[in-house]
C-alpha cells in the first residue's frame, strides 16, 4: 500500500468558480505542504470546471485533479463520496481539507466512516508536530466555551475548516500546476438522494459573510419590529443586519440571519451587537469582529467580555440617538 | 403508514449554564460540571425527537430512543419519553465513557443493528458537548444507508422521506429512499414540551439496559479504547481587553458620546 503523503485540499466550487473557502484552504495547505515538504494537492468535483482548475494552481495548489461528470453537477452524498473515496484511495494523501460548509459538513464525516479514519470538524488552526509530523487540529468546542487540539494516527488525517479562519494566497496566474482528470464511473442506481428543489434566500444589499459593518440583533429585540432601526443602522453604515439564535427561532427573522457556531461566520471591523447577550454559541459566529460594540440592559452580560465598547442600558432609548449622531458625523 | 423511528439523544452538560460557570480541570482534561446545573438531553437530539414525534402525529409508528453513557440520569433520558417517544434503550457502562465519534457512533450502530427494524433514524445536527458533528453521519454510513444532514422539515410517504436540508442561503428540498438517517437542526422550530400524561406514562416505563457484551462488543472497542481521534488539550482561550463603558444622563446622550466614541477611535 502507499504511503500516505501530500495535502489534499477539496476545492468548493461556487457558481462554477472557486470559492472563497477553497482559495483559504489551499493557502492553509501550501503552508503544511511547505512545512512537510509534500505536494499541495486540490481535487474538483464537477459538470464543466472552466476555469477552476487554473485557478486552483494560481492560488497555490501544485497538482490538480478534476472529476467531471453531469451526474456530479449538483452535491449529493452518495456520488461525491464515491468520487472523494476513489481520489484519496488512489492518490494517498497524507491530509484532507474540506471547509465548513453545507458541502463539506456533509462530505466530511461521510467519507471519514468510510476511510475509516479520524476526522475534526471546523478547525481554527491546523499545525505539523515537528516530531511526529501529525496534525495537529485545533478546534471550537462545548458551544465556544473552549478550544480542543486534536491529532489521530490513522491516514488520512482529515479536517474541516472554519470559514475565514484561514488566509488565501495572493493568487499568481503564473505558477505552474499538473492538471490530471480522475475517471469516474458513477452508478446513477446507487444515489440514493434526490435534489428535488433549491430555494435560495433573496438577499438585498451586502451579504452578511462580506459586511464589514455588521448590526446584530437577539432576544432584547423583541419582535420583528425592532429589526426595522437595525436596518436603518446597517444602511447607514453600508452594512447588513444579523441575529443572534433566538430572533431566528422566534421568527421574527429569516434563519439565513443567524451568526453563530452553526450560523454564519462572519469578520467585519464593526459588529454592534443591540440586545444580545453574547452566548458562547453566538461568540463563535463573530468573535473575529475586529471591533465589537455592544448596547444591552444587563451590565453582566457576557458580550460585554469580547466587546470594546459598550453603553449599558435599554437600547429602544440608548440606539436612536446613536444612529443619528453616525449619521451626522458620517455625513460631514 | 406507521413508521418503525429510532433516536439518538446524548445527556450532556446544559449548555445554557451561565459562561461564567464554564471551568476545565486541566489535569484530566475534563470540564467540571458546574454545581447545581443539571445535564441536559443535548438540544438538536430534543429537536430529532421533536421531528419523530411530528411523523407519528401525521402517520402513526413507534419511536424507540437511544443514548449511550455511564451513570445516566433517568430524569434527563426519559424526557423524549414524556414529550411522547415510546421506548427507551440505555447503552450504560464505564466503558462507553470517553468515547470519539468513531467509537459512539459504532456502539450506536451495533446497537441500531441489534434493534433491528427502522425506517426512519434521527439524530441532532451535533452535541452540545464536543459540537463534533460525525455521529449521526458516521452511523448511516457504518449501517450502509443514506444520510441527510442539517433538516429542518421532515416527511415521510411510500418508502421515502423528503427533507429540507438547511443550507448557506435558503434551503433544499431533497427526496432520500427509506432506510435513511437525518441529522436534525433548530430551523425545525422548537421541541414540544413534556406534557403530564407523557411525564406519568414515561416513570412507569423502564429502560432496557445494554452492556458492551450485550451488543457483541469488546470494552476495548468501546468509549476512550475504542478512539481514533486523540485528545491533546482542552483549553479555554485567555481574552485580553476590557470593554470601555461609555456613561451619561441619559440613555439617550449615552447613544450620542458612543457614537462620538467610535468616530474618535476611527472605528466608523
Amino acid at each position: 500500500m502507499a504511503e500516505n503523503k501530500g495535502i489534499m485540499v477539496y476545492g468548493e466550487l461556487i457558481d462554477g468558480k472557486i470559492s472563497s473557502i477553497a482559495t483559504e484552504l489551499l493557502g492553509c495547505g501550501r503552508r503544511l505542504a511547505d512545512e512537510l515538504k509534500e505536494d499541495l494537492l486540490c481535487i474538483l468535483v464537477g459538470d464543466k470546471l472552466g476555469d477552476a482548475p487554473k485557478q486552483a494552481v494560481a492560488y497555490g495548489a501544485d497538482k490538480v485533479y478534476t472529476a467531471e461528470d453531469p451526474l456530479l453537477k449538483e452535491y449529493q452524498t452518495d456520488s461525491y463520496v464515491a468520487v472523494m473515496e476513489k481520489a484519496a484511495k488512489d492518490l494517498s494523501p497524507r491530509i484532507i481539507l474540506f471547509g465548513q460548509t453545507s458541502v463539506g459538513r456533509d462530505l466530511a464525516p461521510r467519507l471519514a466512516f468510510r476511510l475509516g479514519t479520524s476526522l475534526s470538524m471546523d478547525c481554527m488552526e491546523l499545525s505539523i508536530d515537528p516530531g511526529t509530523k501529525l496534525l495537529h487540529q485545533t478546534r471550537s468546542v462545548y458551544g465556544g466555551n473552549a478550544r480542543a487540539t486534536f491529532t489521530s494516527e490513522t491516514f488520512p488525517q482529515m479536517a474541516t475548516v472554519r470559514q475565514k479562519a484561514m488566509s488565501p494566497l495572493a493568487p499568481d496566474e503564473s505558477r505552474k500546476g499538473e492538471v490530471t482528470p480522475i475517471k469516474v464511473e458513477l452508478d446513477p442506481a446507487k444515489i440514493r438522494t434526490k435534489v428535488l428543489e433549491t430555494v435560495k434566500e433573496e438577499v438585498v444589499g451586502v451579504k452578511l459573510e462580506d459586511a464589514q459593518a455588521i448590526v446584530a440583533g437577539g432576544r432584547g429585540i423583541g419582535g420583528p419590529d425592532g429589526f426595522k432601526q437595525l436596518e436603518e443602522l446597517a444602511k447607514v453604515l453600508k452594512g447588513a443586519v444579523g441575529a443572534s439564535r433566538p430572533p431566528c427561532d422566534n421568527k421574527w427573522v429569516p434563519d439565513t440571519m443567524q451568526i453563530g457556531l452553526t450560523g454564519k461566520i462572519v469578520t467585519p471591523e464593526l459588529y454592534i451587537a443591540v440586545g444580545l447577550s453574547g452566548a458562547s454559541q453566538h461568540l463563535a459566529g463573530c468573535s473575529s469582529a475586529k471591533n465589537i460594540v455592544a448596547i444591552n440592559k444587563d451590565p453582566e452580560a457576557n458580550i460585554y467580555k469580547e466587546a470594546r465598547f459598550g453603553v449599558v442600558g435599554d437600547w429602544k432609548q440608548i440606539l436612536p440617538a446613536f444612529t443619528e449622531k453616525v449619521k451626522e458625523l458620517l455625513a460631514g | 403508514m406507521p413508521l418503525n423511528m429510532i433516536v439518538c439523544c446524548k445527556q450532556v452538560l446544559d449548555p445554557e449554564a451561565p459562561p461564567a460557570s464554564f471551568k476545565i480541570d486541566p489535569s484530566t482534561n475534563k470540564v467540571i460540571p458546574p454545581p447545581g446545573v443539571p445535564p441536559v438531553v443535548s438540544p438538536f437530539d430534543e429537536q430529532a425527537v421533536e421531528a419523530a414525534l411530528r411523523i407519528k402525529d401525521q402517520q402513526g409508528g413507534k419511536i424507540t430512543v437511544l443514548s449511550l453513557g455511564n451513570n445516566l440520569l433517568r430524569d434527563v433520558v426519559k424526557k423524549p419519553l414524556s414529550m411522547g417517544a415510546d421506548e427507551l434503550i440505555l447503552l450504560e457502562d464505564e466503558a462507553f465513557e470517553g468515547g470519539d465519534s468513531w467509537s459512539i457512533a459504532n456502539a450506536l450502530a451495533t446497537a441500531i443493528k441489534k434493534i433491528g427494524e427502522y425506517d426512519l433514524i434521527f439524530c441532532g445536527r451535533q452535541a452540545a458537548d464536543w459540537d463534533a458533528g460525525q455521529v449521526g453521519t458516521g452511523i448511516a454510513e457504518i449501517l450502509g444507508i443514506p444520510s441527510v444532514t442539517v433538516a429542518k422539515k421532515v416527511e415521510a410517504t411510500d418508502g421515502k422521506a423528503k427533507v429540507e436540508r438547511v443550507i448557506a442561503d435558503g434551503y433544499q428540498v431533497i427526496e432520500v429512499t427509506l432506510p435513511a438517517l437525518i441529522t436534525v437542526s433548530n430551523e425545525l422550530g422548537e421541541a414540544r414540551y413534556a406534557t403530564l400524561k407523557g411525564i406519568m406514562a414515561a416513570s412507569k416505563k423502564q429502560p432496557t439496559v445494554w452492556k458492551p457484551a450485550d451488543i457483541g462488543l469488546e470494552s476495548s472497542q468501546v468509549g476512550t479504547a475504542g478512539r481514533r481521534a486523540k485528545l491533546l488539550k482542552l483549553f479555554q482561550p485567555v481574552k485580553e481587553g476590557k470593554c470601555e463603558i461609555l456613561e451619561a444622563d441619559t440613555p439617550a446622550e449615552a447613544g450620542t458620546k458612543l457614537a462620538v466614541k467610535l468616530r474618535e477611535a476611527k472605528v466608523i
